[in-house]
C-alpha cells in the first residue's frame, strides 16, 4: 500500500516533468561542456603549464591533468547544485503556490508518501544529471577509466541527496521561498567552490581542512574521485567515513522531511 | 443543541457519525463538541459565517485532520485508524483550488485517479465522462492554467468524482464565483445529488443551503446552533415575510420608537430596520400609515439568513 502510494507521487512528478522534458535534458547538457571547456580545458592548460606537466600528468594531482582532476568533483558539485533547485521551489510549490501536496493527502495518499515518493523522484532526476555529465565527460577524454567514471555516479546521486534530504526538510516548514537565495548564497555555491572543486585542500591550513570535514560535498568530492581515479584501496577507511557522512546526512535528512512535512500537512 | 432524528439515526446506519465532536488548535477551540449525522443519500449543509468551525469539521470528516475530541466514524470506520481507507471512498472540494496546473484537464483527472490506484486507461475513460458531465470535454488537452475561475471548481467537482465516492465533500463550492458560474455549478451538483451521491458542504450562502440542503446544521463559533431542513428552520425561527426599512442616513433610530408593535419581531441593523411579520405588506401600510417615510421598503420572503441573524444577532457575511 504504501510502496505503491509513494511509486504514484513518483508518478505525478514524472509527468509533470514529461513538460519540460527537453529544455531540461538540454541544459543538464550544456552545463558540464561549458564548465569542462572553460575551466578544466582553459584554465587547465595553465594550471599544468605552470605545474610542468608531463605526458605522465601534472604531478601536484597525483600524475592526472588538470581536466582529469576536475571531472570527478565537478560531477559531484554539479549533481549537488541540482539537488539544492529541485528541493526548494518544487516543494515550496506543493504546499504553497499551487498546494498540490493538499489534494494529494486528501486521497489515500499520506504525506509520508509525499516526502518519500517526492525524494525518490529527486534521486531519479539527479540520477539523469550525473548520467549526462558523465557521458559529456567521456567524450572530452576526461576520464582515466570510463568504467570508474560510471561507478563514480551512484555517490555523486548520494551527495546530491545527503543535500536534497535536509534542504526538502527546511523547505517543507518555509512560509514563503524567501530564504531560498539565502541558502543557496551561503551554503551551495561556497561549498561549490570551496569544497575541493576546483583544487585540492591538502595544502590548506590544519583548521580549512578540519571544516572541509563538515560540508558533505567535500565527502562526496573526496569519495567520487578517489573511485574514479581507482583509488579506494589504498585507504578503505577513510572511503567508508565519507560514505558515512553521506549516508547520515541523506538518511537523517529523509526522516526529518517526513517529519517537517506531516507536520505541516496534518493539522 | 439540535437533535439528529433519532429514527434516521436507527434505521439507515449513518454516513457520517459524531458526537462530541472537538477540535482544538492550542487554546483555540475551532469546534466545540458538536452532534451530526449525515444519512446515505442526503445532502447536508453548514452554514455559517467565516471562522464557525465548517472548515475545521470539513477537514476532520475528510480524514486530513486528527479530532482532538469526541466520536467521528466515517462510512463506519475511525478516521484516526482507517484514514487511508476513508480516503479512498470520498470525494473532496477543497476551499481553495489545488489543480495541477503544469498539466492538462484530462491529465489531473487520470493522475488523481492514480492516487487512488485506478489504472491509466479506466482512469482515462472516467476522465472523458466526467469531462463531458462538467461540461469541460471541448477543453480536456488545454493547461488548466487558461481556465476561469468557475471552470476550475467545475473541474475540481470532476475531479472529486474519479474514484466513483460514497460521499462528496464540498467546502464553499461557489464562494469566489459570478452569478452565473455558481448557477451552473449549482446544477452540475443537483444531478449529483439526483443520482444519488451524497453531499456534505459548508457555505456562508443562504441561497445556496436553500438550493441544496435536504438538512442543514446552523454553526457559529465552533457550535451547532439549530438544526433541520431550510424551510423547517425558516418556519421555526423566523415569519413568512420580512418587510426591510432603509431611512435617510441619521433619521433611523428617531423612526424607531413609532415601529414598535407593527411587527413580530424587529431587527435593528446600522443601515436598515427589519420588521418580521406574516404578511409583509400589511406592516409596509403601517409604517405609512403612522406617518414614516423610508427612503425605500422591500417586502421579501424570509430566508436562512434571517434565521441566522435570530440565532446569532449576527449576519452571515458581514
Amino acid at each position: 500500500m504504501a510502496a505503491s502510494s509513494i511509486a504514484r507521487v513518483f508518478e505525478h512528478q514524472a509527468l509533470v516533468y514529461r513538460r519540460t522534458l527537453r529544455g531540461s535534458l538540454f541544459s543538464s547538457f550544456l552545463n558540464p561542456v561549458l564548465y569542462l571547456a572553460a575551466m578544466g580545458v582553459g584554465l587547465g592548460m595553465f594550471v599544468d603549464r605552470a605545474a610542468a606537466a608531463g605526458a605522465a600528468g601534472n604531478p601536484a594531482l597525483g600524475g592526472v591533468t588538470y581536466l582529469q582532476y576536475l571531472a570527478p568533483g565537478l560531477l559531484a558539485a554539479t549533481v549537488m547544485q541540482s539537488a539544492a533547485l529541485e528541493s526548494t521551489h518544487p516543494i515550496m510549490g506543493g504546499i504553497v503556490y499551487h498546494r498540490i501536496y493538499y489534494a494529494m493527502i486528501a486521497t489515500p495518499i499520506s504525506a509520508r508518501d509525499i516526502a518519500l515518493g517526492t525524494l525518490a523522484w529527486i534521486t531519479a532526476r539527479l540520477t539523469m544529471i550525473a548520467v549526462i555529465f558523465a557521458v559529456v565527460v567521456l567524450a572530452f577524454g576526461a576520464a582515466p577509466s570510463a568504467g570508474l567514471l560510471l561507478a563514480a555516479i551512484p555517490v555523486a546521486v548520494l551527495t546530491g541527496m545527503a543535500f536534497a534530504a535536509p534542504i526538502v526538510a527546511f523547505a517543507a516548514t518555509q512560509r514563503n521561498g524567501e530564504a531560498f537565495p539565502a541558502v543557496f548564497r551561503f551554503i551551495t555555491t561556497p561549498l561549490f567552490l570551496l569544497s575541493g572543486t576546483f583544487f585540492p585542500l591538502d595544502g590548506l591550513p590544519a583548521p580549512v581542512q578540519a571544516a572541509a570535514w563538515l560540508s558533505p560535498l567535500w565527502h562526496g568530492i573526496a569519495l567520487a574521485r578517489s573511485i574514479a581515479f581507482g583509488a579506494v584501496g589504498s585507504n578503505p577507511g577513510l572511503a567508508l567515513d565519507h560514505l558515512a557522512v553521506l549516508l547520515l546526512f541523506a538518511g537523517g535528512g529523509t526522516w526529518l522531511a517526513v517529519r517537517n512535512l506531516q507536520r505541516r500537512l496534518v493539522k | 443543541m439540535a437533535q439528529p432524528s433519532a429514527a434516521s439515526a436507527a434505521d439507515v446506519p449513518s454516513l457520517i457519525h459524531a458526537r462530541g465532536l472537538t477540535k482544538r488548535f492550542g487554546s483555540f477551540m475551532a469546534v466545540d463538541g458538536i452532534d451530526f449525522d449525515v444519512a446515505p443519500g442526503e445532502s447536508f449543509g453548514f452554514l455559517g459565517p467565516n471562522g464557525a468551525g465548517k472548515t475545521s469539521t470539513m477537514r476532520m470528516i475528510g480524514a486530513v485532520s486528527p479530532v482532538s475530541a469526541g466520536t467521528l466514524r466515517i462510512l463506519g470506520m475511525d478516521p484516526g485508524r482507517d484514514g487511508a481507507r476513508i480516503r479512498a471512498r470520498l470525494g473532496v472540494v477543497p476551499q481553495q483550488d489545488n489543480l495541477d496546473v503544469d498539466l492538462t484537464l484530462r491529465e489531473n483527472l487520470i493522475v488523481y485517479g492514480r492516487y487512488f490506484d485506478i489504472p491509466w486507461a479506466e482512469g482515462a475513460r472516467r476522465a472523458d465522462e466526467l469531462l463531458d458531465f462538467a461540461q469541460l470535454a471541448d477543453r480536456r488537452d488545454t493547461q488548466v492554467e487558461s481556465l476561469s475561475g468557475g471552470m476550475k471548481r467545475r473541474l475540481t467537482i470532476a475531479r472529486a468524482m474519479i474514484n466513483q465516492p460514497d460521499v462528496l465533500l464540498l467546502d464553499e463550492p461557489t464562494t469566489g464565483l459570478d452569478p452565473q458560474a455558481r448557477h451552473i455549478l449549482w446544477d452540475r451538483l443537483y444531478g449529483l445529488k439526483q443520482r444519488g451521491v451524497t453531499l456534505v458542504l459548508t457555505t456562508h450562502y443562504m441561497d445556496e443551503a436553500q438550493q441544496l440542503c435536504d438538512r442543514l446544521v446552523v454553526m457559529d463559533k465552533g457550535r451547532i446552533v439549530a438544526e433541520g431542513s431550510p424551510n423547517s428552520l425558516i418556519a421555526q425561527y423566523t415569519t413568512r415575510e420580512v418587510t426591510e426599512l432603509r431611512f435617510p442616513v441619521g433619521t433611523q433610530a428617531a423612526a424607531l420608537p413609532t415601529l414598535e408593535g407593527l411587527a413580530d419581531r424587529i431587527e435593528v441593523l446600522p443601515d436598515r430596520v427589519l420588521m418580521y411579520a406574516e404578511d409583509g405588506e400589511v406592516v409596509a401600510e403601517g409604517v405609512h400609515a403612522r406617518g414614516l417615510h423610508p427612503e425605500t421598503v422591500l417586502v421579501r420572503r424570509s430566508t436562512l439568513e434571517d434565521v441566522f441573524l435570530r440565532l446569532t444577532g449576527r449576519s452571515l457575511i458581514d
